[in-house]
């Protein structure tokens, strides 16, 4: 045969992951390495052996994130950056927080989350404004609001989890306990998902639908704190003192994150779809585009979602004694799941696209939110750690 | 039966169909939307109940027929219970049929398709290349094998294909996650409490509903140790042991026996500052005959024990009946000395009392009482500890209950020391406070003393009589007047004493126009606290405190304070003061026993469910074919491919391919 080797190597072998990797990367994957090994170092006391494997299979995702999706990484950093630099001013005395000037204006965990909440915010209306104007100038002020408002919000997450030390050793947990901590979460992982998405399809024009259950969760968030000082950071109950708390919450939130975003774009689908020659149907994607984007949104939060109930079940089984108690948040977490899982079915084996999926996945939102913060709300159970 | 087809083939029709409508897609999603709907109606009633709580809420109408809906165990109720049944069937019915087809599929390459197939493929391109068939092979081959692609190739006289496929293991998660489905089931099954419904309708098994010791429980309530699985609870208090758990069955519980007795030794509590517990556990010991040494361990929240097949979790704690020593105070009858009345909690007494007959019962004690400091709290502190507290129901012979609780320690308010007693009706409502002043000495004595001289009718003429003196002139007519004064304001006294300030109250309202009410009640006080202030006088002369400076201020807000609690005593509805004097805190342990031997069966489903659903996502079979044959010095192509799901993602996917394979093997310039 005549086909040259050289031809075959220059053209066709793609280089493994391994040499695609560029310094940046290997830096990244290296201060991660390192920050983690510290972690293990001095607070190795602190954790047990699931933990410290949480704390390394956490490094491990990231670094994959980072080499895999690249604008991760400046985003790690910048988080990193901002928490340690709170970290350090804070020191050991939690009242520097009100001393210290950078702290009370831009890093303490309060100030960073009020930063994430305004900039949320105004990423939405840049967004919009973009959209309607088609200002490409404007959107791209909507992407670098929302990455800061990310940043922002998973420093604020980062720093609470230093402060809840502070306050005292036995107060100190993550900050995924209770219905405060959670929304700060889902506003971050939901805004993680679009810009993704953002980056994925070279298209900006979702991101005034998806910013507004953003800015919905935020304004929640701030009343929350005003109106019941849910802010304050409390102390767990015994029930939640468990490494499980590390893994079952975040993957529940990569889960509700999914059905939000799969939720915005069906809103954003079906307008389009009622004008086909309207204002909006020029300046969003195309149908096409929009469909597959929710089904992918569904996909993972459903994937994550089942994730999160399994491990949900297996800490139950730890803590209460039964892997399932038809307890009302368990009960919903199965309502949810099993929604999502007709809605696969219809459009994966029935071939359902389009207009009736996109109500579905709207009407799934409801439902989500309903496990979500109805429970909470309405019914009483085992799960009453974020009541309002 | 018609009798004019063959019955076989009926038999084998119906079979079919029956097949066909269990495994149907449509039922399929028709039972996870109605199985989400049914959910959700356990969630929006309160399932288990006591069935008075129902009765109450819908009246016995609906109750009967939530009743027989079975809408208060709604997850173990039958048709839910057959639901859960059919889509176990259905799942099963569609794995056993599609299972066989995809591992062909997953393995076959499909070499042998056919060019007017591929033809009528959605994604396809043509073209002539001058290339000869080799080498457009070879490219082809490798060009897919380099994008991780599976590639086989067929050639013969003149022709080749090459069949490439990617993501197979995407069709092996369908079967991953839907098998799981069946296995998470059958686990959940043979843990959940089917068998126990069984017997419990062939007779042998009843619920008990009465408050009776685990003893004294007839055996068909009770389930021997050969019960493969259960989830129970009981309350150990330290020092004692159980050999049973009790397991919850609708209105009424099961006694379960163990094959071992669980003794704790020990409950230790921490909490933080804000009086929340911080964490709780239990030293167990568990005495086995087939243990050499009994087994000591130590559980706490989230670290069970598991000790063969059972697992003994930490779930609760409260009072395992606490020893109390408590003096009456009679409300009724202060003069009399404190009756001391020995109990626990967990006890009752019964009581004569100065209002009839009357249940003791002891239902709770608390060591600490800690609370948020209130707002005009100058000390610093957040929170305060009011220290021990007992509550306690009073109960008439009618059978309705007061419910009390009181606390030990005088709590500091204001500078002035009390005894806080809480009483509500019912155990809804919030408590409402009574606070008895403590004297110098902290007892509620010198109230008392107070309490026992105002009701003393003798010594309260006398101050009146004292008081009035001689300002009336002594003739008949002031004679009268002065008796009609002095016993005007013994009934006021007698009137404020049973009745409070707001009998005072009633009384001005009934017995005088409303424009005068108000000023006559204002003189009423005034007389009132001159009467009650003049006994209270001659009582601390009694007590021998020196009064030539006048009455101290700390006294006369004692009488202050005294006459508030006075006037709320009426509604306080105890015929004494309970006072805490000692106690021997003994606590007790909840714990949660269960075995559960479907749990690896159903762990196993789920880690199936979560790699098959991975799988399912972000593996897509895919396939690509080249047909190539030799046509004139050179080659022509026909490039084809189809994807399992993920229409647009591999569309972009072939489109990238097929540039490739254009740029490895050219199209004739003509061919364009
Ligand atoms: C079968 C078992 C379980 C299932 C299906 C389940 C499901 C869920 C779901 C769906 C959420 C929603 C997130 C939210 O609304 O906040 C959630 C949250 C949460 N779960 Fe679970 N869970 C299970 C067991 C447990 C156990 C055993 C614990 C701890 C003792 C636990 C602790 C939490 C916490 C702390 C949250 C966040 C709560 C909040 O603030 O709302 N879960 N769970």
């Amino acid at each position: 045969m005549s086909v040259s080797t050289d031809y075959l190597e220059q053209n066709f072998k793609r280089p493994p992951l391994l040499k695609r990797l560029g310094w940046f990367d290997w830096l990244f994957a290296a201060l991660a390495a390192a920050g983690a090994a510290y972690a293990h170092t001095y607070y190795a006391v602190l954790m047990d052996g699931y933990e410290v494997g949480i704390l390394y299979g956490t490094t491990a995702s990231l670094i994959w994130l980072g080499w895999s999706w690249k604008p991760a990484r400046q985003l790690s950093l910048a988080v990193a950056l901002l928490s340690l630099s709170a970290v350090g001013l804070y020191g050991d005395d939690l009242a520097r927080g009100e001393t210290s000037f950078f702290l009370k204006f831009l890093v303490s965990s309060q100030s960073a989350i009020m930063w994430m909440s305004a900039l949320y915010v105004m990423a939405t209306f840049a967004y919009f404004f973009g959209m309607f104007a088609r200002s490409d100038f404007s959107n791209r002020v909507g992407s670098a609001l929302t990455w800061s408002a990310t940043a922002m919000g998973l420093a604020g997450l980062m720093v609470r989890w230093r402060e809840s030390y502070l306050i005292s050793h036995d107060v100190g947990h993550i900050p995924v306990s209770n219905l405060y901590e959670v929304f700060i979460l889902f506003a971050v992982i939901t805004a993680l998902m679009y810009l993704f998405y953002e980056g994925r399809y070279k298209s900006r024009q979702l991101g005034g639908f998806v910013l507004t259950v953003i800015s919905a969760a935020v304004a929640f968030l701030l009343w929350y704190a005003y109106a019941r000082g849910a802010h304050e950071i409390q102390p767990l109950v015994p029930a939640l003192q468990s490494y499980w708390m590390k893994i079952h919450v975040p993957a529940n939130f990569v889960g509700y994150g999914g059905f939000a975003l799969a939720a915005m774009v069906a809103v954003a689908y079906l307008l389009v779809e009622r004008r086909p020659a309207g204002m909006l149907a020029s300046r969003l994607p195309s149908l096409e585009q929009m469909d597959d984007v929710m089904y992918k949104a569904i996909a993972l939060g459903f994937a994550f979602f089942t994730v999160a109930t399994v491990l949900g079940a297996m800490w139950a089984a730890e803590a209460w004694g039964g892997y399932w108690s038809w307890d009302p948040k368990e009960t919903w977490a199965l309502i949810v799941w099993l929604n999502y899982a007709a809605w696969l079915h219809l459009r994966l084996t029935k071939g359902w696209r389009g207009r009736p999926l996109a109500w579905w996945s709207v009407a799934g939102l409801f439902i989500t939110l309903f496990a979500f913060i109805g429970v909470n709300m309405f019914l009483s159970g085992l799960h009453s750690y974020g009541t309002l | 039966m018609n009798d004019k087809t063959s019955p076989v083939r009926t038999r084998r029709g119906t079979g079919a169909i029956a097949l066909e409508f269990l495994g149907s897609m449509n039922l399929a999603i028709t039972l996870l939307v109605v199985i989400a709907i049914a959910s959700v109606i356990g969630t929006v009633l309160k399932q288990n109940e006591p069935y008075t709580n129902y009765v109450m809420k819908f009246g016995p109408f609906w109750f009967e027929v939530f009743k027989s809906l079975g809408l208060f165990d709604i997850y173990g109720a039958a048709w839910f219970l057959v639901l859960l049944g059919f889509l176990l069937v259905s799942t099963s019915i569609c794995v056993w049929r599609n299972t066989p087809h995809i591992l062909r599929d997953m393995r076959h390459s499909r070499l042998d398709v056919q060019e007017k197939s591929l033809r009528s493929f959605h994604l396809k391109a043509e073209w002539d290349s001058t290339q000869a068939l080799g080498d457009a092979t070879a490219h082809a081959e490798s060009l897919l094998g380099a994008r991780g692609y599976r590639v086989r190739k067929r050639a013969q006289d003149g022709q080749a294909t090459v069949a490439a496929m990617k993501g197979g293991l995407g069709r092996l998660g369908y079967i991953l996650s839907h098998a799981s489905i069946v296995v998470i089931c059958i686990g959940g099954l043979i843990d959940g409490n089917l068998p126990l419904k069984l017997k419990e309708l062939g007779g042998e098994l009843r619920a008990e509903t009465r408050d009776i010791p685990a003893s004294e429980v007839p055996a068909e309530s009770v389930l021997g140790t050969d019960n493969l699985s259960f989830r129970g609870s009981i309350s150990i208090p330290e020092g004692a042991s159980a050999k049973v758990v009790y397991l919850a069955l609708r209105d009424g519980y099961l006694i379960q026996q163990l094959p071992f007795s669980i003794e704790l030794e020990q409950f230790r509590i921490e909490h933080y500052p804000s009086g929340m517990p911080k964490s709780f556990e239990s030293d167990l010991i568990i005495h086995d005959d087939e243990l050499k040494e009994p087994l000591r361990q130590t559980i706490k929240v989230n670290h069970p024990l598991l000790y063969k097949g059972y697992a003994i979790y930490q779930s609760s704690f409260g009072d395992g009946g606490s020893e109390l020593k408590t003096r009456a105070w009679s409300l009724d009858m202060p003069q009399q000395e404190p009756l001391e009345l020995d109990s626990g909690v967990n006890r009752f007494r019964r009581l004569m009392t100065t209002r009839g007959e009357r249940t003791l019962e002891f239902t709770d004690f608390k060591l600490y009482n800690i609370f948020p400091v209130g707002e005009d709290d100058t000390s610093g502190k957040k929170f305060h500890n009011y220290g021990p507290s007992m509550v306690f129901k009073l109960r008439n012979p009618a059978g309705e209950a007061l419910e009390y609780v009181n606390y030990m320690l005088p709590v500091e308010l204001e500078g002035r020391r009390f005894f806080m007693s809480g009483m509500r009706a019912t155990p809804g409502e919030e408590y409402r406070y009574l606070y008895i002043p403590a004297d110098a000495a902290g007892t509620p004595q010198r109230f008392m003393r107070v309490l026992a001289a105002v009701h003393d009718a003798a010594r309260v003429r006398r101050v009146i009589e004292a008081q009035i003196g001689d300002t009336l002139s002594a003739d008949k007519a002031g004679k009268d007047v002065r008796s009609t004064m002095i016993d005007s304001i013994g009934k006021l006294v007698v009137l404020f004493v049973e009745e409070g300030i707001e009998g005072v109250a009633r009384q001005a309202e009934a017995s005088l126009p409303p424009e005068q009410r108000q000023e006559a009640i204002n003189s009423y006080v005034n007389v009132l606290q001159g009467v009650l202030g003049a006994v209270y006088v001659e009582l601390l002369r009694d007590e021998g405190v020196n009064l030539e400076q006048g009455v101290s201020e700390e006294d006369s807000r004692f009488f202050d304070d005294t006459l508030n609690t006075l006037s709320m005593l009426v509604a306080y509805g105890s015929p004494f003061y309970l006072q805490l004097a000692e106690f021997k805190h003994i606590e007790a342990s909840g714990l949660q026993i269960s075995r559960a031997p479907g749990k690896d069966i159903v762990y196993l489903g789920c880690a199936m469910l979560m790699a098959g659903v991975f799988m399912m996502f972000y593996m897509h079979q895919r396939r690509i074919w080249v047909r190539l044959e030799q046509r004139d010095g050179g080659t022509a192509l026909l490039f084809a491919g189809s994807g399992h799901r993920n229409r647009l993602e591999f569309e972009r996917e072939f489109r990238a391919l097929q540039a490739e394979l254009e740029q490895a093997v050219p199209p004739h310039p003509a061919s364009a």
